[in-house]
């Protein structure tokens, strides 16, 4: 049995205050009626009610979420292969893998300007599609990566039986390791949504006339100071992440094995 | 292909098309950058003397090779700014990543000693806000640390302080947001690390006499060294490059060199340039990233 003191308790308890009390205040500042954020002048949903109101940042959010959609569902699938690929040897796994690890820790600036520069090389236009393209390319690594730790606790035997019984390849993979896979896979594709909703610094450098993400339009206002509106809009957003996570994990605790929540690693 | 076994088409296909993928939208925009880098800027859009012209045969080849010049990293070299920028990166990266331990470290050994049935909870729960945007994270600070802001509400009420202190713009801001954004990315390995530790070991030490403080600093601290590694290295590599906290919390003093990039292709305009300092940023991260590469593959 271990012990856990009085330090412990203090160490978890001071930490996670500091984790959550700067996301509280800007939740509850979303709720104040005055324009000053330092001035408490009763609840309202004042500052919800102008966000409707504000087409730049509804448009902003349409943007943004179908980036995400069409990114992490591109991401998810190349980002499985590739895990896929990882188990696998062949030549130039080398190059391979540095391509799928370097990503993870890559300054954004960089990742951003290279997109940037090779869209402008051969002359695509930048927009919405270039965003999704490199939001695409950012976030598969990260798929790939919490794909590959599922699969490597796979069980081979069982692909190998599959294979020895006659079973076409397409459908062994349908059948035997997807399903397998399958909770790993599902929170790649979260990790890559949210990731996507994140960004701010690749998007900036990849995006065109007329493709506006919430990032870079929450950036924009952001720069300018605080603004009770954008207190709104964060709220919304931390609410709408906070539900998709208590739906994910009552969805993952019934399949057995860990969740991967994890982190960028 | 490997081996006399023949690969079916799904593996194949497995390792070919995310393959292909990111050899175009990962390898080749780097060779491009290096390529730029090496090209001087011209007043035109793009604003760089061209490409690889590959219809002109071997004299575009000659032409192409002739046309690189080492300039961008001389004007690199020769302005102190950019040095300057390169190190106050490094020392904001190095210096946050040292508090961002401390911090840390006690958060993960209690996570690591946390009562099972709490410990899955209280883990999420640490992990949580980083499923939040980091954007809203750090503007939460921006919202505590402006002039009449929460902290100096506080500290005012207190008396701790007669007259509001500027928080913004300060170096102390971005250390805040820095060591606030990265720090589940600091807990989680320390956690992985304290949570395998054998605690018989530190049973025996305290059995054999050993004070409690000389057991964590010879067997606690030793033990979680791996996650020490790579906690450090999770949070410092990505440190170095960071845009957006030094942006909104910093002042163009802390011009961290993210910021000194997106000035120069930005602001200047000079792609050139720009893509010099990528490069030579890169060149610093490459034995970090070489280095965490060669732990986790060893972990695998």
């Amino acid at each position: 049995m271990k012990r856990f003191g009085t330090v412990n308790l203090t160490a978890l308890a001071l930490g996670l205050a500091f984790l959550y009390l700067p996301i509280a205040i800007l939740v509850i500042n979303s709720f104040n009626d005055s324009r000053l954020v330092t001035v408490w002048a009763g609840a309202s949903l004042r500052w919800y009610r102008e966000l409707l109101r504000d087409e730049a940042m509804l448009d902003a959010a349409s943007v943004s979420l179908r980036v995400a959609v069409l990114s992490a569902t591109a991401a998810t699938v190349l980002g499985t292969l590739a895990a896929l690929a990882l188990t696998q040897r062949f030549r130039g796994k080398l190059l391979f893998s540095g391509m799928i690890y370097a990503p993870l820790v890559m300054p954004e600036v960089i990742t951003g300007l290279s997109l940037l520069l090779l869209f402008v090389a051969v002359e695509i236009d930048r927009g919405f599609w270039t965003i999704v393209i490199a939001h695409t390319t950012l976030t598969l690594c990260f798929v790939a990566v919490v794909v590959q730790s599922r699969l490597v606790t796979f069980d081979r035997s069982l692909h190998e039986a599959a294979a020895d019984l006659g079973c076409p390849p397409l459908r062994t993979f349908l059948t035997i390791t997807l399903p397998l896979i399958w909770p790993a896979v599902a929170s790649g594709w979260m990790l890559a949504f949210a990731l996507s909703l994140d960004d701010l610094v690749v998007a900036s450098f990849v995006t065109g006339p007329g493709a506006t993400t919430l990032p870079l339009r929450i950036y924009s206002e952001v720069r300018l100071g605080v603004k009770p509106e954008i207190n709104a809009v964060c709220t919304i957003m931390i609410a709408v992440v906070a539900l998709g996570l208590i739906a994910a994990s009552l969805l993952t605790k019934r399949s057995a094995g860990s969740a991967q929540l994890g982190g960028r690693a | 292909m490997q081996g006399t076994q023949q690969r079916d088409w799904v593996t194949r296909a497995a390792i070919l098309v995310p393959y292909l993928w990111l050899v175009a939208f990962f390898l080749l925009p780097f060779l491009i950058v290096l390529k730029i880098s090496l090209s001087q800027t011209t007043i035109a859009q793009p604003p760089y003397t061209p490409l690889l012209d590959v219809s002109t045969g071997w004299d575009g080849l000659k032409a192409f090779f002739a046309a690189l010049s080492p300039e961008n990293y001389a004007t690199l070299s020769s302005d102190s700014l950019y040095l300057w920028s390169y190190l106050k990166s490094l020392q904001i990266a190095a210096l946050s990543t040292a508090i961002l331990l401390l911090v840390a470290y006690p958060v993960a050994y209690a996570l690591a000693r946390a009562p099972r049935r709490w410990q899955g909870v209280l883990v999420l729960s640490v992990v949580l806000p980083f499923w939040t945007s980091f954007l809203i994270r750090v503007y939460a600070w921006v919202n505590i640390l402006q002039h009449d802001g929460l902290l100096n509400q506080a500290l005012i009420a207190l008396h701790l302080v007669d007259a509001p202190v500027t928080w913004l713009a300060t170096d102390t801001a971005v250390y805040i947001g820095i060591v606030y954004s990265y720090f589940p990315f600091m807990v989680l390995p320390l956690f992985a690390a304290l949570e395998k530790m054998d605690n018989t070991l530190l049973e025996a030490a305290a059995d054999l006499g050993s004070p409690p403080w000389r057991t964590f600093l010879q067997v606690t601290v030793p033990l979680s060294l791996p996650g020490i590694v790579a906690g450090t290295l999770l949070c410092f590599i990505p440190i170095v490059g960071e845009f957006v906290i030094p942006d909104l919390l910093g002042s163009s003093s802390t011009a961290m060199i993210g910021q000194t990039l997106w000035l120069e292709f930005f602001g200047n305009r000079d792609w050139p340039v720009a893509s010099a300092l990528a490069v030579v940023l890169l060149a610093i991260l490459v034995p970090p990233i070489l280095l965490y590469r060669r732990r986790e593959a060893r972990i695998r």
